[in-house]
C-alpha cells in the first residue's frame, strides 16, 4: 500500500514536468494569447490587490507592536522597531506568507476554473479543435504572474506603512526613530533574495494549481476537492522551496 | 470516409471496447447506438484521439491516425467538428465568440469575414439573434445548436455528435436531427452520431452500428433494423411498446 502511494507521487511529479514542457510547445496565436494574458492579469493580479494591501497593512502593524513590546530593555535603541518591521516584512512576510495566502485565493481560483473546464469537456473541445490546451490555459497564467513581484512590492510598502502607523500612533516609537530604523543597515542583497523567492513562488502559484485542475477527474464535487488538495500542495511546495532558497541564498 | 479496424480500449482492468471494426461513409449520417454505458462515448472519443486505443487502426480517408505525427494529428483535427454530450461551450465567452473561436484560432479571416461567417451558421441553426448571450443564459436546446454551429463553422470534413438530442423535447430533438442530416448532405461531411433515441434511428439512421458489451453486435440501415432477428438488437429496439407496433406495421407492409 505504501509503495502504491509512493509510486503515485512519483508518477504525478513526472506528469507535472511533462505538463510544464507542453506549456511551451505549439503556442497559441498571439492575437488570442494577448487577450488571454490581459484577462489573467486582471483576474490574478488586480483582483488580489485589495486583500494583499489589507493583510500587509495590519500584519505590519502587529509586527511593529510586538517588536516594541519585546524590547523593554533600555539599552536597546528604539529605532529597532522600524528596523525589525522592515526586515520581517521584506525577508519573510511579503514574499512567503503572502504567497501562502495567494495559494488559497489565486490557487483555488485557477484549479476550480480549469477543473470546471475539464469536467464540462471544454478542455476536450479545445483539444478536438487542434488547440494545445495546456499552452492555451497555463501559459497566460505564468506570464500574468510574472507581474506578481509588483504585487509583493505593494504588499511590502503597505506592511511597512502599517508598522509605521501602529508604531507612531500607538506611542511605541517616534516617526523619526521608526524611519531611522527603516534606513539602517539596508542590504540590497536582501531585496534580491526576496524577489528571487517571489519569482519562484509565482511560477509555483501558476503551475501547481493548473496541474490539479487540468488532470482532475469526476464532477462538480471533485472540483471542490481538487481545489483543496491544490491549496495544500501549493503551500507545501512553497514552504519547502522557501527553506531551500533561504539556505542557498542566505545560509 | 472513416475506416475502423479492430479497435480496443481499456481503462485499467475494465475492457470497454473489445475489437470494433466498421466503416463510416461520406455524406451520410452514421449512427452508433447502444444502451447507456455500452461504450459509445468512449468509441467516439477514441476516433477523435481524445483516448488512445491500445490496439486497432483508424483511417481518415487515406490517413492512418496512429502513423501521424503530433502536428499532423492537430492538422487533421482542424478538419473535425465535435458536438459534445454536454455541449461543452466555453462559458467565459458569448455565443458569438464561441462560434467564432475556431475561425479566430485557425484562419486568417478579417473580423468582418468572421462575423459574416458566424451570422451564416447561426442562422443555419435557427439562432439568428442570440449572438450576445452567454451559454449560461441559453436553454439546453439552444446550447446544442450553438455547439453544432461551432462544430461546422470552419467547414469540417468530419462531424461527430455525442447524443446531440438527449435532454430535449421530441420536437426540438427531431429538428436537431434533421439539421445535422441536412448539413451532412449540404457540405458532404462524414458524420458520426451517438444516440440511444429510437426516433433518431428512424429519422436519420442511414447507417447504424449497434454496440453491446464492447462488441459490434449488428450493423445496417434503419430499414433493416426493424426486420432483423438479431436478439440483442430486438431487445434494445422493442423495449418500448411503440416500436413493437412499428415492427408489426413493417411486417404487414412486407406481406402486402
Ligand atoms: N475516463 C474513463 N475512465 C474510466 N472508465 C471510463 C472512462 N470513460 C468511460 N468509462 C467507462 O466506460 C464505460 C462506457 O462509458 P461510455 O461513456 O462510453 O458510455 P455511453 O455508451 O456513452 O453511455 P451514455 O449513453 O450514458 O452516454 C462505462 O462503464 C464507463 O464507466
Ligand atoms: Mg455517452
Amino acid at each position: 500500500m505504501a509503495l502504491f502511494y509512493y509510486m503515485n507521487y512519483l508518477e504525478n511529479i513526472g506528469r507535472y514536468f511533462l505538463m510544464i514542457g507542453e506549456v511551451f510547445r505549439k503556442p497559441t496565436k498571439w492575437s488570442i494569447m494577448k487577450d488571454l494574458i490581459l484577462k489573467e492579469i486582471d483576474d490574478l493580479i488586480f483582483n488580489s490587490l485589495g486583500i494583499v494591501v489589507f493583510i500587509s497593512f495590519f500584519v505590519g502593524g502587529v509586527i511593529a507592536i510586538q517588536t516594541a513590546l519585546n524590547i523593554d530593555n533600555p539599552l536597546i535603541p528604539k529605532y529597532l522597531v522600524g528596523f525589525a518591521t522592515r526586515q520581517s516584512i521584506i525577508l519573510e512576510f511579503a514574499p512567503t506568507f503572502t504567497s501562502i495566502i495567494m495559494a488559497g485565493k489565486v490557487g483555488s481560483y485557477i484549479t476550480s476554473s480549469i477543473g470546471t473546464m475539464r469536467v464540462t469537456e471544454q478542455i476536450d473541445a479545445l483539444e478536438v479543435m487542434g488547440v494545445n490546451s495546456i499552452n492555451y490555459l497555463v501559459f497566460p497564467k505564468i506570464i500574468a504572474l510574472l507581474i506578481y513581484p509588483f504585487l509583493i512590492s505593494i504588499g511590502m510598502f503597505f506592511g511597512i506603512l502599517g508598522g509605521w502607523v501602529a508604531g507612531v500612533f500607538g506611542g511605541y516609537s517616534t516617526s523619526a526613530e521608526f524611519i531611522q530604523g527603516l534606513q539602517s543597515d539596508f542590504d540590497m542583497y536582501h531585496v534580491f533574495y526576496a524577489f528571487t523567492k517571489t519569482f519562484v513562488f509565482a511560477f509555483i502559484l501558476a503551475t501547481i494549481p493548473s496541474f490539479h485542475g487540468y488532470f482532475m477527474r469526476g464532477g462538480a464535487l471533485e472540483v471542490g476537492k481538487a481545489s483543496t488538495t491544490s491549496f495544500v500542495w501549493t503551500s507545501i511546495v512553497i514552504i519547502i522551496l522557501n527553506y531551500i532558497l533561504t539556505q542557498m541564498l542566505l545560509g | 470516409m472513416i475506416l475502423v479496424e479492430n479497435l480496443h480500449k481499456s481503462f485499467g482492468e475494465a475492457h470497454i471496447l473489445k475489437g470494433i471494426s466498421t466503416c463510416f461513409d461520406q455524406g451520410k449520417t452514421n449512427l452508433i447506438i447502444g444502451q447507456s454505458g455500452s461504450g459509445k462515448t468512449v468509441f467516439l472519443k477514441s476516433l477523435l484521439g481524445l483516448f488512445q486505443p491500445e490496439e486497432g487502426k483508424i483511417c481518415y480517408n487515406d490517413r492512418i491516425y496512429s502513423q501521424l505525427t503530433d502536428d499532423e494529428k492537430r492538422d487533421l483535427r482542424k478538419e473535425m467538428g465535435m458536438v459534445f454530450q454536454g455541449s461543452a461551450l466555453f462559458d467565459s465567452m458569448t455565443i458569438e465568440q464561441n462560434v467564432m473561436f475556431p475561425l479566430k484560432m485557425f484562419t486568417d479571416m478579417s473580423k468582418e469575414e468572421m462575423e459574416e461567417r458566424v451570422d451564416i451558421v447561426l442562422k443555419r441553426v435557427n439562432l439568428p439573434d442570440a449572438h450576445k448571450k452567454f451559454p449560461s443564459e441559453a436553454s439546453g436546446g439552444m446550447q446544442k445548436r450553438v455547439a453544432i454551429a461551432r462544430a461546422i463553422v470552419n467547414n469540417p470534413k468530419y462531424l461527430f455528435c455525442d447524443e446531440p438530442n438527449s435532454g430535449l423535447d421530441p420536437k426540438t430533438a427531431i429538428l436537431i436531427d434533421n439539421l445535422i442530416q441536412e448539413i451532412t448532405k449540404e457540405y458532404d461531411i462524414t458524420t458520426v452520431i451517438n444516440t440511444h433515441d429510437m426516433n433518431s434511428v428512424m429519422e436519420i439512421g442511414e447507417k447504424i452500428v449497434f454496440l453491446k458489451d464492447g462488441h459490434k453486435a449488428w450493423e445496417g440501415s434503419n430499414k433493416e433494423i426493424f426486420k432483423t432477428d438479431n436478439e440483442a438488437v430486438t431487445n434494445f429496439v422493442y423495449s418500448s411498446e411503440l416500436f413493437k407496433k412499428v415492427r408489426v406495421m413493417y411486417q404487414e407492409e412486407d406481406r402486402n
